[in-house]
């Protein structure tokens, strides 16, 4: 068995007071053990609710899905325990020790109380954190709370990693540490890394392959490369070109008019 | 497994009120006042009670404690909501009903502790009862604040807006307050509001604490009090804990 995630049809549609907000349409994925997939799309696309959703924090309205060899529905349970998650807008309590926030995740993934000291330790210096342990998570920077909160979805080692936008606010330095980060997870654990970002030399970069939705739709999928010749007309072309052709969001370049100043 | 998260988020929580001195004392102080400056009032009045007034006023106060601090637990989890927090522990491996009797039980610790307070500060101020009584009424503390706890988590976590759920709290809790006795034996009541407080599950919980506090721990009220808290407790937990699975947003 060598895909870690499988989703056929999977849609969510929220109801809301104004009516159903149809969130994700039908989207089917495959992801390979040990890929790194890279999901983009517009903001409102829908693809932190195609996180929420395989990582159990939201019943699907309609499809399938396995991920690391669990039913999602069938099985939330064996979902959660193979899985890390790094949510968009994180999860610390503020008001808690960096250290106790560690200790407790570790905890909570049923670490005995050493391992999880022992964990919380290593896991702040991967992350770059380890001057900050005793400080309560309100007292932290914004790019030092998005290291804890990346901290925290790899406690348990997870055999698929999920990454909503995980380096917004990190400077140059951290954000070229999580790449490697990343990379090396994949290639001494074997991690399954499912990432989406905004910053399009980041999925150029670190993702094996592309799936790019819109309005809740795949609209188009591949390696870096292949999307790149197929919609900007060459393997060299900026992602940006590509994925603006894509979303159908950018002028073509020769609309483009001088701007008046 | 049960047992290891429910203490591992009971610990969690736990060693966040333990951080806030303020959050331990607090609530004690309205009751307190009402001990104070209500209690005397009632010594000498026909309460149409067994036992003394204060026999009568400190059950009521007991409960008032359980009633208002518990239901308003849910104010904390809005703001975990917010934080994030909620989501990261439901993507943990640890149980649906773990992640709320871990929270429920700290805050049924709580209560209890203020709940000693309170009596403390009775016997000092002239309550005389069983000790047997008295510590079912800590029993009955802890099982109401369970199950309001319960509630008041699961409508924190559906309400659309936060700002709605102080008002959606007392909305419900100050008629219950009034219509169960708990400042007055609801045998000085006119008929129909004595069979109206019959409807509410908390009418139960006072008569039996009233009862134990004059020794009386077999009669009909000790029976009907421990069946209606032990239902009211097991329908708030399951409907608690189907909130954490599906989770309101
Ligand atoms: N709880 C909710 N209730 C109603 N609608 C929602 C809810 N959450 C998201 N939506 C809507 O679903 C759609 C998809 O949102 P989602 O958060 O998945 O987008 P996204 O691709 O992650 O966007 P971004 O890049 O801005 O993070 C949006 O139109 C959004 O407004
Ligand atoms: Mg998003």
């Amino acid at each position: 068995m060598s895909s870690l995630i499988h989703t056929a049809g999977l849609a969510h549609t929220f109801r809301t007071r104004r009516g159903p907000v149809e969130a994700v349409r039908g989207i089917d994925l495959t992801v390979g053990a040990g890929e790194i997939l890279g999901l983009l799309g517009p903001n409102g696309a829908g693809k932190t609710t195609t996180l929420r959703m395989l990582t159990t924090l939201l019943p699907p309205t309609g499809g399938t899905a396995t991920v690391a060899g669990c039913d999602l529905v069938g099985d939330p349970a064996g979902v959660r325990s193979r899985i890390g998650y790094v949510a968009q807008s994180g999860g610390v309590d503020l008001s808690v020790s960096v250290r106790e926030e560690l200790v407790t995740q570790a905890r909570l993934y049923r670490l005995s109380r050493t391992e999880a000291a022992d964990r919380a330790a290593e896991l702040a210096r991967e992350l770059d954190l380890t001057e900050l342990l005793d400080r309560p998570c309100a007292a932290l920077s914004g790019g030092q709370r998005r290291r804890l909160d990346i901290a925290m979805g790899l406690t348990h080692r997870p055999r698929v990693l999920f990454l909503d936008e995980p380096t917004t606010g990190l400077d140059p330095a951290s954000r070229a540490g999580l790449w490697r980060l990343v990379r090396r997870l994949r290639d001494t654990h074997g991690t399954t890394v499912f990432l989406t970002t905004h910053y399009l030399d980041e999925a150029d970069e670190l993702s094996d392959r592309l799936v790019v939705v819109d309005r809740g739709a795949v609209v188009a999928e591949g390696a870096p490369a292949a999307l790149k010749e197929r919609y900007a007309g060459s393997p060299r072309a900026s992602l940006q070109d590509t994925f603006l052709a894509i979303t159908g969001r950018g002028p073509a370049p020769a609309d483009q008019a001088p701007v008046a100043v | 497994m049960l047992i290891h998260d429910t203490a591992l988020v009971f610990g969690r929580y736990a060693r966040q009120t333990l951080r806030s001195r303020f959050q331990l004392l607090f609530g004690v102080l309205m009751p307190l006042m009402y001990l104070l400056f209500f209690g005397p009032l009632l010594t000498g009045l026909p309460l149409g009670a067994r036992g003394d007034s204060w026999q009568v006023l400190v059950p009521g106060l007991l409960l008032q404690l359980g009633l208002f601090g518990a239901s308003f637990a849910g104010f904390a989890i809005i703001i975990e909501k917010q934080m994030g927090v909620v989501e990261r522990m439901r993507v943990t491996p640890v149980g649906r009903l773990p992640l709320l009797l871990g929270r429920v039980l700290r805050d049924a610790a709580l209560f209890v502790f203020q709940a000693v307070l309170l009596v403390l500060a009775a016997v000092a101020m002239g309550l005389r009862a069983p000790l047997g009584g008295i510590l079912i009424g800590f029993g009955f503390v802890a099982v109401l604040t369970v199950a309001l706890a319960s509630l008041s988590y699961a409508l924190a976590l559906r309400v659309p807006k936060p700002q709605e759920f102080g008002p959606a709290v007392n909305a419900v809790s100050m008629p219950s307050m009034l219509l169960s006795g708990l400042m007055l034996p609801m045998a000085l009541a006119p008929a129909w509001l004595d069979a109206l407080s019959h409807l509410m599950p908390f009418r139960y919980l006072v008569d039996a604490v009233r009862a134990a506090y004059v020794g009386d721990y077999t009669g009909p009220a000790m029976l009907y009090g421990v069946l209606v808290a032990a239902g009211f407790a097991a329908l708030a937990v399951t409907v608690g804990t189907r909130v954490f699975r599906e989770a309101g947003a």
